[in-house]
């Protein structure tokens, strides 16, 4: 895209709103995000990411989209990992090596439980309206 | 495959184990298979929810129900009456605390102590993709700036909104960005200060890392309200992946046309390039942060002039810290006002805090200001590593001070920090438990302080270098009761006569430990004493006679082999030789060996 006049920057914005409001439906795709701050990075998130890669890779999944974020604060539980699945509660994993990035791909993703010993609250509600 | 209907999340951090969550997990898994729920619910045993005060902790999803001080027996009641009957359990809901007479924005009713305005993003949005901002309310603040408000009318939201510097002083930000607006010049600069270099500290690496593009749009709405078109970020090259990811935001942005001439179709220029230092600490402060930017040695300068009014390169300048950029945005889309509802009366807004040391929950945290110490310790941090005693937290880095037990109830704001003779400073929070030195502690903030020094005015070259010196010479059981009275002197000295804020500041660590630790000074100097067992010196490492059998498992471990004696006999430590590491301590397993 070329440079954004104002209306083309509401468009893209409400094009892009709809899509992220969308994180929580039914319809939308599944997706790992991963926090990749100099932290995560430190306390092994790369090895994670490339778990989650090569592991949705050798299954098949590849509707499954993974992506990267900054980090979330909880430095105590580094890497940590939010995963989202249609028409399961959306929720942050903490302390996820690349062993546990497999455990979350075969009972979390494909059979649809969640993790125990893994899951971290949010840290606080969000002030911005999707 | 089927999914389960509800989730049920059993907190089974240490603080809610030892209350007895694993009780309640067990008892919610046997209530339910009674209850032939198997296949629509499933328990879940989570990490700590950081809420410890109240646990233990259950969490009902996906309708997001916050149990607190449930008991195993609530067990079956939470299933027959929430999962069966689908009603919630008033009793064990969370409740607000009473008002604390903190302002509160109206839709923080939630159990959460948290509140992210600077930290909205992060962890949240992919920060290499520009779209993912925009789609946040990304580029909106400036979009209503240059469509619809005049220079002032930018200026009187931020003045509305309260802000003021997220770098250490907070000096109220309208303000100066008004020196600068107010100030006739055909070129003026924005710059960022993103030197970010006290120990411990790291919330502007996090924001630039996880939010970049909020930094760049702030920046461009404060080059239009002073009338600038040039920004610069003046970031350390130690943090390399922050660059990298600016570097991406900024070239995202040109490409977008929200950087550069004619931004969005309007007349408005303003483009921003990065800037690397090499670290030095002396840089955070913004004078010599403006010499290092010209390519001078980062030296500070004498006040006035005010950068705001001849800066860089000699133009009017505005400099704000990183967070401080951050807050506009939001400042700009949701209103002065708003923005003016969070915090105490003199501090608005939130603080970010990087909680460290002995911490259970260590972590990056934002919290509304006037949150008390006790909070941020106690119900977002977990309490202290290994239920020790609580003995002082740090803030403000080697320029702050401590905040010993009896203000753990304080709310912290800008005004009370220095009030108990600390600061706000960038927000490094360290926390120390019973087995810290207060003596070791100010030893490490001096060196540093000593280490970073630029060395161009007096009281700080010399007066730091002497007051470690001192503190030395009490840690080694030398020290003098004429001592305290030095290190009093010349922290007045330094104080009062140093050119700019890092000697000003270095000796706030020795003032505020003599304020409030006063004792433990005076037990390393009369009793040659050290409690916490931190001064080497200080410490002696013995073998009690007749606890020892002689295993020689110690002297096998001894690194400087000074403990000696036959096999099945008593051994000695060679006092001389023993350099107190600790080893023959750890390793004994008759607590023969003990330490003084």
């Amino acid at each position: 895209m070329g440079k954004l006049t104002l209306d083309d920057l509401r468009k893209l914005r409400e094009a892009k709103k709809s899509e992220l409001s969308r994180r929580n439906n039914e319809d939308h795709s599944t997706q790992v995000i991963i926090g990749m701050g100099t932290c995560g990075i430190a306390a092994g998130a790369k090895v994670t990411l490339a778990s989650f890669v090569k592991e949705l890779d050798a299954k098949g999944l590849t509707s499954v989209v993974v992506k990267q974020t900054g980090c979330l604060g909880a430095c105590d539980v580094e890497p940590t990992v939010e995963i989202i699945v249609p028409g399961m509660p959306t929720v942050v994993y903490g302390k996820v090596d690349g062993d546990t990035a497999k455990e979350i791909i075969e009972k979390h993703i494909i059979g649809k439980e969640l993790l125990d010993n893994h899951i971290q609250d949010k840290p606080a509600i969000d002030i911005i309206e999707t | 495959m089927a999914t389960y209907k509800n989730y049920v999340l059993v907190c089974g951090g240490t603080g809610c184990e030892s209350s007895k969550s694993g009780d309640i997990f067990t008892n919610l898994q046997k209530a339910i298979k009674d209850n032939n729920l198997q296949h629509d619910v499933q328990v879940v045993k989570t990490g700590c929810f950081g809420f410890c005060e109240q646990g233990p902790i259950v969490k009902i999803l996906p309708e997001n129900t916050f149990y607190v001080k449930v008991k195993p027996d609530d067990a079956e009641e939470i299933v027959a009456e929430h999962l069966i009957k689908g009603r919630p359990i008033e009793r064990l809901e969370y409740k607000k605390a009473e008002d604390t007479g903190r302002v509160h924005v109206d839709d923080i009713d939630f159990y959460q102590k948290q509140f992210r305005v600077v930290l909205r993003n992060c962890g949240v949005i992919d920060p290499e993709n520009i779209d993912e901002y925009i789609a946040r309310d990304g580029y909106a603040a400036i979009e209503k700036v240059l469509t619809t408000m005049s220079q002032d009318e930018v200026l009187e939201e931020i003045k509305t909104s309260g802000l003021r510097g997220r770098g250490g002083a907070g000096f109220p930000s309208w303000m100066k960005w008004n020196f600068t607006k107010k100030t006739e010049s055909d070129i003026k600069y924005i710059v960022c200060n993103a030197d970010e270099g006290d120990p411990g500290a790291y919330m502007d690496r996090s924001v630039l890392e996880g939010d970049p593009h909020s930094v760049l749009e702030a920046m461009s709405i404060a080059g239009y309200t002073v009338g600038a078109q040039m920004g610069y970020i003046y970031i350390r090259a130690e943090y390399p992946l922050a660059i990298e990811r600016l570097n991406i935001a900024i070239d995202q942005a040109r490409a977008y046309g929200l950087l550069g001439n004619n931004i969005l179709g309007t007349d408005f220029n303003f483009d921003i390039e990065i800037r690397l230092g090499a670290g030095a600490f002396v840089c955070g402060e913004e004078t010599a942060l403006l010499q290092s930017i010209e390519g001078n040695r980062g030296m500070p300068t004498p006040r006035p002039p005010f950068p705001a009014v001849k800066g860089l390169w000699g133009k009017p300048t505005v400099i704000n810290n990183v967070e401080s950029l951050a807050n506009i945005p939001v400042i700009i889309n949701k209103g002065g006002e708003w923005f003016s509802k969070i915090g105490t009366e003199k501090s608005k807004g939130t603080k970010v805090f990087a909680l460290t040391g002995k911490v259970n929950n260590s972590g990056l945290i934002e919290v509304p200001m006037g949150t008390t110490l006790r909070e941020i310790i106690f119900d977002i941090g977990g309490g202290i590593i290994d239920g020790k005693e609580f003995k002082a937290a740090q803030s403000g880095g080697p320029s702050g001070g401590v905040i010993p037990a009896e203000y753990l109830d304080t709310p912290i704001d800008y005004d009370n920090l220095i009030a108990i003779g600390s600061m706000m400073g960038s927000g490094g929070l360290i926390v120390m438990d019973e087995d810290d030195c207060m003596i070791d502690v100010t030893k490490f903030y001096l060196q540093f302080s000593v280490e970073e020094s630029c060395g161009k005015c007096s009281p700080c070259r010399i007066g730091g270098k002497q007051l470690l010196t001192i503190l030395e010479k009490i840690s080694e059981g030398k020290g003098t009761l004429e001592d305290i009275k030095r290190l009093e002197d010349i922290s007045e000295a330094m104080k009062n006569a140093s050119l700019c804020g890092l000697g000003q500041t270095a000796s706030n660590p020795v003032m505020s430990t003599l304020k409030y630790f006063k004792e433990e000074y005076l037990q390393h100097i009369n009793e040659k004493k050290c409690v916490a067992g931190k001064c080497k010196k200080l410490v002696s490492y013995e073998i009690i006679e007749d606890k020892c059998i002689g295993c020689t498992a110690c002297a096998r471990k001894c690194p400087v082999n000074c403990i000696s004696g036959e096999a099945r006999k008593p051994h000695t430590i060679n006092q001389d030789e023993c350099i107190k590491c600790g080893l023959c301590l750890e390793t004994c397993k008759f607590d023969a060996v003990i330490k003084k």
